[in-house]
């Protein structure tokens, strides 16, 4: 690749640019309790929220898993009626902001909702549960998923599910041992963007779920209480927010460009 | 015994034909690009659903739009070897061809036996965990074959066995193939554009042209007395196509030539490019057809030119390159061509 010498108009709005997403992580580095880290860290509530973070980002992604890969299979190969808008309505969640999907959420599986009083009446409860806040970071990270997995599907190559049926797979096993293996990458790269939106989710999860330390009180929610009360706990907990994050990216730069 | 009535619009394809296939014959499907082969061998397959048409094979029914039957490609007792051979590329070469045995419910151990014999079977034994990429040309060719063939099917499909290789492999590969080929003794046929690998392979060609059929027969037949321009190109003939009376060939297009051949009515005629005669003048003597044209394109390839001839009646002659000199040719020079009788070969169309 030759490189170019940039106009100077272009390189002095690019470095504005790179100095509006360095600047506030140097503010945080630089005011970040380097000496008692692992102090602030290791308080009951940041591990509590830490762990309850992994597990509600990675059992989202898990349920996306399961019902977003098949949504993108019918998305790339079933054409029916409607499925623009369909698809449009199940990516709704990712330009909304997450508040209004938790007010919709809220709305639908709440006590007093369109489906929650049913659901309460077989003893079903999703808000301020665990459970709500995975269905919550659900909502918001599986379009990630549904979109990658069926840009995977679209440029596959599907000549490979003719060969497999011409040697007597069926479509089931078309599916399981020629499609899957073959847009693995799309779904693993499907399945990152989902866990660290996930990860990062707040907005739906504090409206539907609340912020219940042990039960839904994620890393996110933890570092906006603990702001007003011990700053340098948020800090460090948005230190690990902020490593985590760009560790992710830098390991998937290939693959988010691909995608999309 | 295939029986393959076949009729699919597909875009701009307007695919119809029937071909019916003896047990144990090898068939070639030459065609041009955009002739529909891949999709007659799609059809055949069952993943291009027919418009019309019916194909069985022995007593199984495959297609009869008429009754609505359609058998899924997955219940249908074929092999189908495909254009870039399409070797599932996160599976090594072993498991590919037991891939076949494993849809059709064989259990992991009879699978990778079977799979086992047949890549020995294709001297293949060192690749069998290679994985596709891993493959030369004519390696992964062959594991697509064996994988076709592990499923003991009745009915061999090939599409373009070999474009997919080097032109400095593709020899030794046909040869290979023709012997592999030589020892499945169900129905083959091979889909191709490339004549050479269409003789070399088969019994009998049947030529596609525009989604028909527009010949069929021995690699001989076919040579000897082409049907329609696209075979003449291959062979290399002149070709017309006119009416006949005694002799007197009226051509389409208004010219006229004499010919040896007692054949009447609607005829192709076929003149050999070396059969035409080129002169500065108008020739004496006995030549029977005799006329008047301008060279327009001069084509030298090695110690042979050749000429085509515009004119009344276009026509390719070869000639060498002393003649293109002692004639003074030049594109769009004048130029006398006179063929005897006895060189067209005209027969019944």
């Amino acid at each position: 690749m030759s490189s170019e010498r940039p106009p100077a108009l272009l390189a002095a709005l690019a470095i504005v640019g790179v100095a509006f997403f360095i600047l506030p992580l140097a503010g945080l580095l630089a005011r970040a309790p380097w000496q008692s880290a692992l102090g602030e860290l290791t308080t009951p509530e940041a591990l509590t929220a830490l762990r309850l973070s992994f597990v509600i980002s990675l059992a989202a992604t898990a349920l996306a898993l399961l019902l977003g890969v098949p949504l993108a299979w019918i998305y790339a190969r079933v054409p029916f009626r409607g499925r623009d808008l369909i698809r449009a309505l199940t990516t709704l969640p990712m330009i909304l902001p997450p508040v209004v999907g938790g007010v919709a959420l809220l709305f639908a599986f709440g006590r007093r909702g369109l489906f929650g009083q049913a659901l309460d009446a077989i003893g079903i409860r999703l808000p301020f549960t665990t459970f709500g806040a995975i269905l919550a970071a659900t909502f918001v990270a599986m379009p990630l998923l549904v979109l990658t997995v069926e840009a995977g599907l679209r440029s596959m190559d599907r000549r490979y599910e003719d060969a497999a049926r011409t040697l007597g797979a069926g479509r089931w096993i078309v599916f399981r041992r020629v499609t899957l293996p073959l847009i693995a990458p799309s779904v693993f790269a499907g399945a990152v963007l989902c866990w660290a939106r996930a990860l990062g989710e707040f907005g739906a999860t504090i409206t539907f779920a609340g912020n219940l330390p042990g039960t839904t009180q994620t890393l996110p929610l933890a570092v906006y209480i603990a702001l007003e009360t011990r700053p340098e706990v948020a800090i460090m907990l948005s230190v690990v927010l902020l490593a985590v994050s760009l560790a992710i990216l830098v390991a998937m730069r290939d693959r988010y460009l691909r995608a999309f | 015994m295939l029986r393959a009535q076949i009729a699919v619009r597909l875009g701009t394809l307007d695919l119809d034909v029937a071909i019916d296939v003896a047990a144990g014959e090898i068939v070639a499907v030459l065609g041009p690009n955009g002739a529909g082969k891949t999709t007659f061998l799609r059809a055949l397959s069952g993943l291009v659903p027919l418009d019309a048409g019916r194909v069985t094979l022995d007593e199984v029914v495959f297609d009869d739009v008429s009754t609505g039957i359609h058998l899924a490609p997955e219940r249908r007792p074929i092999g189908v070897v495909f254009q870039d051979y399409l070797l599932f590329p996160h599976l090594s070469a072993l498991e590919n061809v037991a891939f076949g045995l494993r849809a059709r419910g064989a259990s992991t151990k009879n699978a990778r036996a079977a799979a086992e014999s047949w890549l020995d079977r294709l001297d293949l034994g060192p690749y069998k965990e290679a994985r596709p990429r891993a493959l030369s040309g004519g390696q992964a060719q062959r594991v697509a074959l064996a994988r076709a063939l592990a499923t003991e099917p009745r009915l061999l499909l090939l599409d373009e066995p070999l474009a997919a290789l080097d032109a400095s492999a593709r020899g030794a590969v046909r040869r290979d193939l023709r012997r592999h080929l030589a020892s499945f003794d169900g129905i083959r046929i091979v889909i191709t554009h490339d004549p050479l690998e269409a003789v070399a392979l088969a019994d009998r060609l049947v030529i596609l042209e525009s989604g028909r059929v527009v010949q069929t027969g021995s690699p001989a037949e076919v040579t000897r007395r082409p049907r329609s321009r696209y075979v003449a190109d291959l062979v290399g003939v002149n070709l017309f196509r006119g009416i006949a009376t005694a002799g007197h060939v009226a051509l389409r297009g208004g010219a006229a030539i004499q010919s040896a051949d007692g054949v009447d009515g609607e005829v192709f005629a076929t003149v050999h490019p070396r059969a035409v005669a080129l002169h500065r003048a108008r020739p004496e003597g006995s030549p029977r057809n005799v006329w008047r044209g301008h060279a327009s394109a001069l084509d030298f390839q090695g110690d042979r030119v050749r000429v085509g001839i515009e004119g009344e009646m276009p026509i390719v002659a070869e000639v060498t390159p002393a003649a293109v000199r002692e004639l003074d040719l030049a594109e769009g020079g004048e130029v006398w061509v006179s063929v005897k009788a006895t060189e067209i070969s005209v027969y019944p169309a």
